[in-house]
């Protein structure tokens, strides 16, 4: 006989995994502790949290689903362009903006999915890169409705909620994308912890055994991929939206490049990776331009190969080291 | 007795090959049936078309008398067709716990849910909790499957198939490569499956197989050499010949 006992440690084991880690809140206050603790720097700190969210989305099928993408800045575009559009046509409502960024996006990522979900990883690194080329192109050559290359121009944004007006210290812009970032994380949060989230590892594991155990696997990639894409609308939306400006740029191969090396320092599948990884990527960013505006990439380009060589992990084990740190010290103040 | 599963003339090529060869072949409801023949008589190819993996050049298969010819590998596994896999084809990253979750969220229809907690779902914790316990994987289930020794994940292998609930349950050499002091366990996990599966073993260990089946069929270059009772296989010429390495088909 079974005991009861033993239902409840099963329920506990599977609760574990979604249990909120004390490093977990650490980090959020300390986000939104923030905006007050460096309100000179509101405008870089509004970037961090754009690429966090547009990393969030590549980590989402990355991490999760194990599908490479080496074109993710398409969905950013799309989601730039639909709520640049938006604002200068139709209204400036910001919530407008961003769902229709997301809608837009995510409707682009429903109709490429099948395209990106047959074939080896070099297949989709090649659809996806083919993909954010063409849509590139497309912008580029609709330059009545784009603005070409020299981008569009009269975004007018409304105040937030009617009440926070965009300012060019980007108090608002800050705690706008946070916001956005936050809530979305905590939808992705649920949804890789659901039954959804547990198939999507079971197909990136072994696609074999996972189709074999019920999972219909194509339409469960197609759903997280489509998903993602809305998220990286999202971020486009929330840049078009906070620089009141959309160029081409938005769609260009290296933001899709960026963002992979975005992942790469920041580890993949645990959902954090991407928000750890946009804010060591654009301070390091940040303070080499500083000393060195022109030849930045250089050293970012050293800091990458040595990363990867070696200092990988020691990074993630003293990030590691730190969490247990704040794990204990939540015990300590729960006691 | 009834029919759980059946096929009809199923023929496979590829290339020129003939891999099944017009295989007529019926599994009895509740049948602990073995499927035996040398190596490269096309056994595995037939039960990947079975599941689903491969599709066969001609021929039907049903289960339960529904057609599922057709059918995709996961729609074989929601009508009650679960299997295992001669080789290993686990989730390597998740605990045992997590793989008969999934399995049996899947079943539970659960797997579209985006925003559903897993340990707030309590039918969904009683199942598994079920499985982990029958096939005594309780006291490891929060270890990462690819730690786990060979003999437990040959374990898992089954687990996560009978997780399924199946009708029909297809082990592809279970025993296959497990170390002697692990094969124990796992020849009494086979013979504790409840009677009301149908089981088909595919074996190479003879052992295994005389001990398990009340009904064997011998594959031989992808045709059906042979069915009867073990003791009726057993004093069988041609399978013998077959079994000796002698060629039988010419």
């Amino acid at each position: 006989m079974r005991a009861e006992s033993f239902d409840a440690r099963v329920r506990q084991a599977l609760y574990a995994n979604r249990r909120w880690h004390p490093a977990e809140i650490g980090f959020w206050i300390l986000a939104f502790a923030a905006y007050l603790l460096f309100p000179s720097h509101l405008l870089l700190l509004n970037e961090i949290a754009i690429l966090a969210l547009f990393a969030l989305s590549l980590d989402l099928i990355l991490g999760y689903a194990g599908i490479v993408s080496l074109g993710h800045a398409a969905f950013l575009g799309m989601g730039a362009y639909a709520a640049g559009l938006l604002a200068k046509h139709v209204t400036g409502d910001p919530f407008a903006g961003l769902a229709c960024g997301m809608a837009a996006a995510g409707l682009v990522g429903l109709l490429t999915s099948p395209l990106v979900l047959r074939g080896s990883d070099l297949t989709r690194l090649m659809v996806t890169l083919g993909v954010a080329l063409i849509l590139y192109e497309l912008a580029n050559s609709f330059g009545s409705l784009t603005g070409g290359a020299d981008g569009l121009q009269g975004v007018m944004m409304k105040p937030v909620l009617g009440q926070f007006e965009f300012d060019i210290f980007g108090r608002t812009a800050y705690l706008y994308s946070l916001s956005v970032l936050f809530l979305l994380f905590l939808i992705a949060r649920r949804v890789v912890h659901s039954p959804v989230g547990l198939s999507l590892r079971a197909v990136r594991d072994n696609p074999l055994r996972a189709s074999a155990s019920g999972v219909p696997n194509g339409r469960r990639l197609a759903a997280a991929y489509t998903l993602a894409a809305a998220y990286a609308g999202a971020a486009g939306a929330l840049l078009a939206q906070t620089t009141q400006f959309v160029s081409l740029d938005v769609l260009d191969f290296h933001r899709s490049a960026d963002l992979m090396l975005v992942l790469i320092i920041g580890g993949a599948g645990y959902l954090y990776g991407g928000l750890i990884g946009a804010i060591a990527f654009k301070l390091l960013q940040d303070a080499i331009a500083s000393f060195t505006p022109q030849y930045w990439m250089f050293w970012i380009g050293l800091f990458l190969v040595l990363f990867v060589l070696g200092g990988r992990e020691i990074i993630h084990s003293a990030v590691k080291t730190v969490a247990g740190r704040f794990a204990r010290l939540g015990r300590g103040g729960a006691r | 007795m009834s029919v759980a599963l059946q096929t009809f003339d199923l023929c496979k090529s590829f290339g020129g090959i003939t891999a099944t060869d017009h295989v007529d072949f019926t599994l009895e409801k509740g049948a602990r049936h073995a499927l035996i023949g040398p190596n490269g008589a096309g056994k595995t190819t037939f039960v990947n078309q079975l599941t689903g993996v491969l599709k066969p050049s001609s021929g039907c298969i049903t289960l339960m008398g529904e057609d599922i010819t057709k059918l995709t590998r996961e729609a074989r596994v929601q009508r009650g067709l679960a299997r295992t896999f001669q080789i290993n084809q686990l989730f390597a990253t998740m605990t045992p716990l997590e793989m008969v979750a999934l399995v049996t969220s899947e079943r539970l229809g659960r797997g579209s849910q985006p925003f559903r907690a897993l340990d707030l779902d309590a039918e969904l914790v009683e199942q598994t909790a079920e499985i982990l316990t029958r096939f005594r994987l309780d006291d490891m289930m929060d270890r990462t499957i690819a730690t786990l020794p060979y003999g437990k994940q040959r374990q898992i292998e089954i687990a996560a198939a009978f997780a399924a609930r199946p009708t029909v349950l297809l082990l592809d050499e279970p025993a296959a490569g497990v170390p002697e002091a692990e094969r124990r366990e796992l020849m009494q996990t086979v013979a504790e499956l409840p009677d009301d599966v149908s089981v088909l073993l595919i074996e190479h260990d003879m052992d295994l197989v005389f001990r398990f089946a009340t009904r064997i069929t011998v594959l031989v270059n992808g045709r059906v050499l042979a069915e009867g009772t073990p003791e009726e296989m057993a004093r069988d010429p041609a399978v013998r010949a077959a079994y000796l390495g002698e060629s039988t088909h010419v």
